[in-house]
């Protein structure tokens, strides 16, 4: 394991802090009082299985769910202007071949996407898209059709759609769930270096951990609504995920891997063993 | 000369009445049909032409002005289908075929007491197919009327529509009220069909929406370049079509000409048959698809 300090950026007021968050959606608890913080340019990861709330929870981040309790501060704003210091990349977003968009046409409708009218082209404009394109190193495939691209390739461009309005946080809804070893190290290789170089925080949700612990700050953990934030060495052990589960787990490190193992009568061990969440059956 | 243009072509007013209306008519119709394709809205825009044809056939039988006729009940049409929830993807099948099937309906029954009440065999043949030639010159300003709000509407919502038709969930997380734009975009739709209507006949006016776009759409990357592209075309074919209608009046010896829709409509299929060869050419000589 890594011990990583804390970023050197600590000082400064936090970019997102969330406040005993509680969603319930048709009787349901989806999140229950989840609570945490992210400093400017740091880079946390939101662990958990499918079904854990990780999307339920980027949603109430992005002010499209509203929390039953609770509330979320982003750059210190709670109002609804809040979305502005936030970039966002959602899951699976399905980009037709037909679609008449080049990589940097995207780009670029992250800039005033929301404005109404047409966009003027300007070279501030096409400039800030160059800069973008370097920044996600994207220039080869800036003239493609965005249908044609592959994933790896279709999630540079959608980060740089995000970044491009200059958002303060980069929220990233499993950027990694289509993608192969080696695209994904890229993509996590490229998000480590946008949030240390261009001071943005990253929080990005996976339901495996391991391609994230050589550049995660922090690690949000959940399990069954519930979350526990804090360093990996502090979040990934023994006892605070048995307390999270509600259910005895063990934490083994191997090589370095970490393996979060269900003890015996787990009952969705076998479920979450399925999905390839993280957890793994001894 | 007279080999392509017939004597009287350029000096004949129903000519010009037609010229104008059917090139003001293809532009907002090829500019919608953009944004229709790539929604993937043709078969709410199709609905849209049933309802219009019932609109058209009350108005008829009203004694109304068809294009009233046409827009009105497009516009009812594509209010009804939004509510019944024409913008969730599960949704659009219900709210379309509902909407079809009661609009057909209602056809039926106006153009049945069109013939018998009114005694004008002439209502079902405007209504469906259109007559261009014979359109009043005090039509033109209205048409071009309803066509600039269509279009300044398409335009104010084009980048939030363009970012909504995307991705649904990067629109709405940056501040987009993806139900408003859904549902101007549906009006602008409605008047865009209501218009096409007139030119070329209500059951006739998808392929004036669908045609041009949907070639363009095969020549193009760029969402602007589409869209010029599908106004030449439009405005090509519905031009070429007046043309060679006028013209058949003088071809073989009966002198009855052939009707303008029918040239406008096999244009436009066509240019959409003849744009596919530059497409495929293209997908050949291109490197396979990574994954």
């Amino acid at each position: 394991m890594t011990d990583r300090s804390q970023p050197v950026t600590a000082n400064e007021p936090d970019v997102l802090r969330v406040e005993g968050v509680t969603v319930a959606l048709g009787g349901r608890t989806i999140l229950e009082d989840v609570a945490f913080a992210i400093a400017p340019g740091s880079f946390t990861g939101l662990i958990g299985s499918n079904g854990a709330g990780k999307t339920t929870l980027l949603r109430v981040i992005l002010g499209l769910q509203r929390p039953g309790r609770g509330r979320v501060v982003v750059a210190g704003d709670a109002g609804n202007r809040r979305n502005r210091s936030i970039g966002y990349v959602p899951q699976k977003v399905l980009l037709d071949p037909d679609m008449p968009m080049r990589a940097r046409d995207l780009i670029g409708l992250g800039l005033d996407g929301h404005r109404f009218g047409i966009p003027m082209p300007s070279k501030t404009r096409t400039s800030l898209v160059d800069e973008m394109l370097a920044a996600v190193d994207a220039e080869r495939f800036a003239n493609a059709r965005v249908g044609i691209l592959s994933g790896g390739e279709q999630q540079r461009v959608l980060i740089a759609h995000a970044l491009i309005s200059r958002p303060r946080l980069l929220l990233l809804d499993e950027p990694l769930a289509n993608l192969d070893l080696r695209s994904g190290q890229e993509i996590i290789g490229l998000l480590h270096r946008i949030a240390t170089e261009h001071h943005i925080a990253v929080l990005l949700s996976a339901h495996e951990m391991n391609p994230l612990l050589p550049v995660m700050d922090r690690v949000v953990y959940l399990a069954g609504g519930r979350a526990a934030a804090g360093t990996t060495d502090e979040v990934i052990r023994t006892e605070v995920l048995s307390g999270l589960y509600g259910h005895p787990v063990e934490v083994l490190h191997i090589h370095d891997r970490v393996l979060v193992i269900a003890g015996p009568g787990y009952p969705d061990a076998a479920r979450l063993a399925a999905e390839g969440a993280g957890i793994e059956l001894g | 000369m007279h080999f392509i243009v017939e004597p009287g072509f350029f000096s004949s007013q129903p000519v010009h009445v037609a010229l104008t209306i059917g090139g003001v008519v293809a532009v907002v119709s090829a500019a919608v049909g953009i944004f229709t394709v790539i929604r993937g809205q043709s078969f709410a825009g199709h609905t849209l032409t049933d309802v219009s044809t019932a609109g058209g056939s009350a108005a008829f039988l009203l004694g109304m002005n068809p294009l009233l006729g046409f827009i009105g009940l497009s516009l009812v049409g594509s209010g009804t289908m939004d509510l019944i929830g024409v913008q969730r993807v599960r949704g659009r099948d219900l709210a379309t075929g509902i909407v079809l099937g009661a609009s057909i309906g209602l056809a039926a029954l106006f153009l049945y007491l069109d013939t018998t009440t009114r005694a004008t065999t002439g209502a079902t043949q405007q209504i469906l197919f259109g007559s261009i030639f014979t359109l009043d010159p005090g039509e033109v300003p209205i048409v071009v009327a309803f066509s600039v709000i269509s279009l300044v509407a398409l335009a104010v919502i084009y980048r939030p529509l363009l970012l909504a038709t995307m991705s649904p969930d990067i629109a709405a997380a940056r501040g987009v009220r993806l139900r408003p734009v859904g549902l101007a975009f549906m009006l602008a739709l409605a008047v865009s069909v209501g218009l096409s209507s007139l030119a070329i006949g209500s059951i006739l006016s998808t392929a004036l929406l669908i045609g041009p776009a949907a070639a363009a759409l095969r020549l193009t990357k760029r969402i602007g370049a589409a869209l010029i592209t599908a106004v030449a075309i439009g405005v090509a074919a519905t031009w070429v079509g007046v043309l060679l209608a006028y013209d058949s009046y003088y071809w073989g010896s009966s002198h009855n000409g052939y009707p303008v829709s029918f040239f406008i409509v096999a244009l436009t299929f066509l240019i959409y048959l003849a744009s596919g060869l530059p497409a495929r050419r293209a997908a050949t000589s291109a490197p396979a698809k990574r994954h």
